[in-house]
């Protein structure tokens, strides 16, 4: 066993966790935040991409104490109170999301590619990015249309701050 | 329409929740002392079990309990069952072999489990399975349904000779045979429909929670159907008596199909509860899914079409094998018979049909209903079939499929189907418009001026949904019926209740639903909440599966309100001195007809609770029920034309354009429509082009993860253009068909029209990986 201490959300956190124990496996077991899934057994789908220090990871793939003294973002903190993320809007806006098991993850994923691009997203280039993400509901159509509007709204936002 | 009423493109209101980490899965359930489960599986594809020892185990740390197979005999839990009889041609019954839910003697696939351990966290269980020790004799495996018929094949249960679990017929033999004959033309096609791993993205699990006090035990559980789920596990499988029991579905991340089924991991927990005293969590990983999930599809099929001298098709004459698995699942019999060969007339005036089906038991995992379940597997036959008739008599495929287009309605077609409605030519005409059909040859010869392979192909599916009359599916088999139930309870304050049968896993019914409600009594639709998924909640229901919310789930919530509305209007009424027959409700408000005279729903509701004033010998309250039982079944139908380019080079597949014209009757919200759309041609095409179980010859699956099982990812897919025709179904007050299926039925047969029109070779199984198209391409 061994403690980790880590910053989630903004807060402050620490546990006591088996030294195998994954970081998704501290972020819904232990501290609660279930907004965080696992859908696969091989590092394939993506329900469980976090962001840690500001790049987006499968959080099925690192160790809890890997992530040890770094600042993790789950999908519980991105809304601002009751403002939703223009990510979040951009997903319920279009359609980007049936069932909602996917969505956590390609949430934190989309952002994350709009982070890195920019103004320069295009279709072509948000499917190739979502290549880690697996969705069986929406075909896609619907989150690729919702991350390019995001993008749209988040430099928008971006120059506006 | 209203801004929330029928027809609007309303964003959803469960999005909330699911957008900020907010959703309730059952894997997000944690109860007050409760262990975690975890399954000892065989490695094996058939064989006897000789011995358990659970001595080691027993020892590990944080182990309660070690749990075999013998001991859920024992202890007289009842096999799993199949729900659905056939009876075969010969007039027997099909041949089910015992399915207990953990083996005690002999494992027929890979995955089956044999033993259970709990122990107090979910890594102590884990160990702990590593350390039972199975004692298995090996046994020769039938792994596919050529090595299950050949003779002398291994046997899977003393049931079931040969393997065979039924064979089955529908439509006129003699007829059939008689118009091929007599044919100016014959068609004929040997067609694999490849077997399918549902993988909805949220793995199945199950808590078991029993209460000694009470004598009363709860399931939360991934279901479609957790009433049907309560049914079978009390009157079945004997795990308790119905009002003992509470199943909860809470959000489902997902289904298709492989989440109505009872398995034996939900007995499991159930029983386990009771066993160890306290709560038992089981939360399956991806490779559990795919080696216990029900898989999808896998049937050998030789389809003939007969046409007439002036290309009107005259016949049709099917011989399909459906590999059912290596156990016979909740609904598996009724997949390839009743929702496959009952649509086999597809859109066209087929005179005669005859069709036989054989099911067979191999050493694989249990098949059944996945997304569109049986229908897929017909349109894909028919469709085929069409092209190919169109290429071989060298006319237009889209000029032969309207040829022979059924255009009179109702339409009795010869294997049971009583088409009510549809315009197939409006459909047609639609998504040729959309794709610009009559310009295809030039951008064909373009392409092949730049050394690319470019090919269309068609496909003109009809479905059956709605599902179902249970008059009807009695008379077939079924073992249940297939109607629908619904409360509407109007709050004292005026907000509304919505209680239904139907369960939402990504469907958006707690909008949907709402809708209704918002169209009729003009209340927003934040005052209304729907509630399901939980059988102490909801009285009754059937589930949601086959495309039966809209059809069947809203029409009995429609049926609740107008009995709700009818007493509303008697209390306004009175309140308003005014005649029954005078009030109207308009926008909330029940209003006395051509006068000023309006009383608002909130306080109609009031009135009906304090009951200080109603109508002489009225109950108090507005709470009202309803069953629905549909009279037939919905018919939506629609044309898919996909353009795509090959690589000569490499076999790889590239889409130019993928559209669809689709007629679903009424749209509730056509966003969400078009979102179902969307998902079903994804797996349509993944079956097309990526997907595919496999198994080698020992019965091993060797696509059992996300590494080797391709899921259609984003670029592999292309944006699609959808469009709408409508005919209103004239069996629902709503008119509305259903939409969950339609793009799963009718996309894979437009892929493989198109990648066979551009590669000139008719040869291609699916998946039409890019290995396979070049050999198409090379030989």
């Amino acid at each position: 066993m061994s403690t980790i201490k880590l910053t989630v959300n903004g807060k402050a956190v620490s546990a006591d966790v088996e030294d195998r124990t994954l970081l998704v496996h501290l972020l819904r077991e232990n501290l609660n935040l279930t907004g965080t899934h696992v859908g696969c057994d091989t590092s394939q789908c993506g329900a469980c991409v976090v962001h840690i220090d500001g790049k987006a990871v499968k959080s099925c793939t690192v160790l809890a104490g890997q992530a040890a003294g770094s600042n993790v973002t789950t999908i519980e903190g991105i809304a601002k109170g009751d403002q939703l993320h223009p990510m979040q809007a951009a997903f319920r806006d279009n359609h980007g999301l049936q069932c909602g098991y996917c969505t956590p993850g390609m949430i934190m994923s989309a952002i994350d590619i709009v982070h890195r691009y920019g103004g320069k997203l295009d279709e072509a280039t948000v499917r190739h990015e979502l290549e880690g993400n697996i969705c069986r509901c929406t075909g896609y159509h619907n989150i690729v249309k919702s991350v390019l509007d995001a993008a749209g709204r988040m430099n928008v936002s971006q120059a506006a701050e | 329409m209203g801004v929330e009423g029928i027809g609007a493109s309303v964003v959803r209101k469960e999005d909330r929740r699911f957008t900020t980490g907010k959703g309730r899965y059952v894997d997000d359930i944690k109860l007050m002392g409760m262990t975690h489960a975890q399954f000892v599986r065989s490695p094996h594809a058939h064989a006897k079990v000789k011995s358990i020892d659970t001595s080691a185990a027993m020892k590990m740390p944080g182990v309660v309990a070690v749990l075999t197979g013998q001991q859920i005999v024992d202890d007289k839990v009842g096999n799993l069952i199949c729900g659905w009889a056939i009876t075969s041609k010969d007039g027997t019954p099909m041949k089910m072999g015992a399915w207990p839910a953990m083996a005690p003697e002999t494992v027929r696939f890979v995955g089956q489990a044999v033993a259970v351990v709990i122990a107090e966290t979910k890594n102590q269980a884990k160990d702990a399975a590593e350390a039972v020790v199975v004692d298995y004799e090996e046994l020769p495996a039938a792994a596919d349904i050529r090595a299950a018929i050949k003779p002398g094949a291994p046997q899977l249960h003393p049931e079931a000779p040969g393997n065979v679990i039924y064979d089955w017929t529908i439509g006129d033999e003699a007829a059939t045979d008689a118009a091929f004959k007599s044919a100016a033309n014959v068609v004929s096609l040997d067609i694999t429909n490849n077997r399918l791993v549902p993988n909805a993205m949220e793995p199945r699990a199950a808590i078991g929670d029993y209460n000694e006090a009470e004598e009363h035990f709860t399931l939360y559980t991934t279901s479609q159907n957790p009433h049907v789920a309560r049914l079978v596990l009390s009157a079945f499988y004997n795990i308790a008596p119905e009002h003992k029991l509470r199943v909860v579905a809470p959000d489902v991340g997902g289904g298709f199909g492989s989440k109505i089924f009872i398995y034996p991991e939900e007995m499991v927990a159930l029983w386990a509860s009771k066993k160890v005293g306290r709560p038992v969590k089981w939360t399956g990983d991806r490779s559990e899914a795919f080696l216990t999930d029900a898989h999808g599809r896998d049937h050998l099929t030789k389809a003939e079409l007969a046409l007439d001298a002036g290309n009107k098709i005259t016949g049709l004459r099917v011989k399909t094998y459906a590999n059912l698995g290596a156990y016979m699942s909740l609904f598996s019999s009724s997949v390839p018979t009743y929702l496959y060969a009952t649509l086999l007339s597809g859109q066209y005036n087929i005179p005669n049909i005859f069709a036989e089906v054989i099911s067979v038991y191999t050493n694989t995992t249990p098949v059944d209903a996945y997304r569109g379940a049986g229908r897929p597997e017909a349109s894909f036959v028919v469709e085929r079939l069409l092209e190919t008739a169109a290429r071989q008599l060298k006319v237009d495929p889209a000029e032969l499929r309207r040829k022979n287009f059924i255009t009179t309605f109702p339409h009795q077609t010869p294997v049971i189907m009583a088409y009510d409605v549809g315009d197939f030519g409006a459909s047609l005409d639609a998504a040729m418009k959309a794709i610009d059909y009559a310009g295809f040859a030039g951008r064909k010869a373009k392409a092949k001026s730049e050394g690319k392979l470019r090919g269309i192909g068609l496909s003109c599916y009809i479905e059956a949904c709605g599902i179902a009359p249970s008059k009807a599916v009695g008379s077939l088999g079924a073992g249940v019926g297939l109607w629908e139930s619904a409360e509407v309870r109007v709050n004292p304050v005026g907000t509304i209740e919505i209680l239904t049968g139907s369960h939402s896993h990504g469907q958006g019914h707690e909008t949907t639903f709402c809708q209704l409600v918002a169209e009729r009594l003009g209340v927003p639709i934040s005052q209304v909440q729907i509630v399901h998924g939980d059988t102490d909640k909801v009285q009754f229901g059937m589930g949601t599966y086959g495309s039966r919310s809209a059809a069947v789930g809203l029409t009995a919530i429609l049926k609740a309100m107008e009995k709700v509305e009818s007493k509303a209007k008697k209390i306004a009424a009175h309140q308003l001195e005014a005649s029954e027959n005078d009030i109207v409700i308009e926008g909330g408000m029940f209003k006395v007809a051509g006068t000023d005279k309006s009383i608002a729903l909130p306080m109609v509701a009031l009135a009906a609770y304090t009951a200080h004033n109603l109508p002489d010998g009225m109950e108090p309250g507005l709470k009202e029920g309803a069953f629905y039982d549909p009279t037939n079944f919905t018919f939506p139908a629609g044309a898919y034309i996909c353009e795509l380019e090959v690589d000569s080079a490499t076999g790889k597949t590239s889409f130019v354009n993928f559209v669809a014209a689709d007629d679903f009757g009424r749209l509730i919200n056509p966003m969400i429509v078009e979102g179902q759309v969307h998902g079903g041609l994804a797996q349509g095409i993944g079956q097309a082009l990526l997907e595919g179980a496999v198994y080698d010859s020992s019965g091993q699956l060797v696509t059992a993860s996300f590494m080797d099982y391709t899921m259609p990812r984003a670029d592999d897919l292309p944006s699609f253009k959808l469009n709408h025709t409508t005919t209103l179904c004239p069996g629902n007050p709503l008119g509305v068909k259903g939409c969950g299926e339609a793009g799963a039925i009718g996309a894979s047969a437009a892929v493989i029209n198109a990648i066979t029109d551009a590669i000139g070779n008719n040869k291609l199984e699916m998946p039409a990986t890019p290995d396979r198209v070049w050999h198409a391409i090379h030989g």
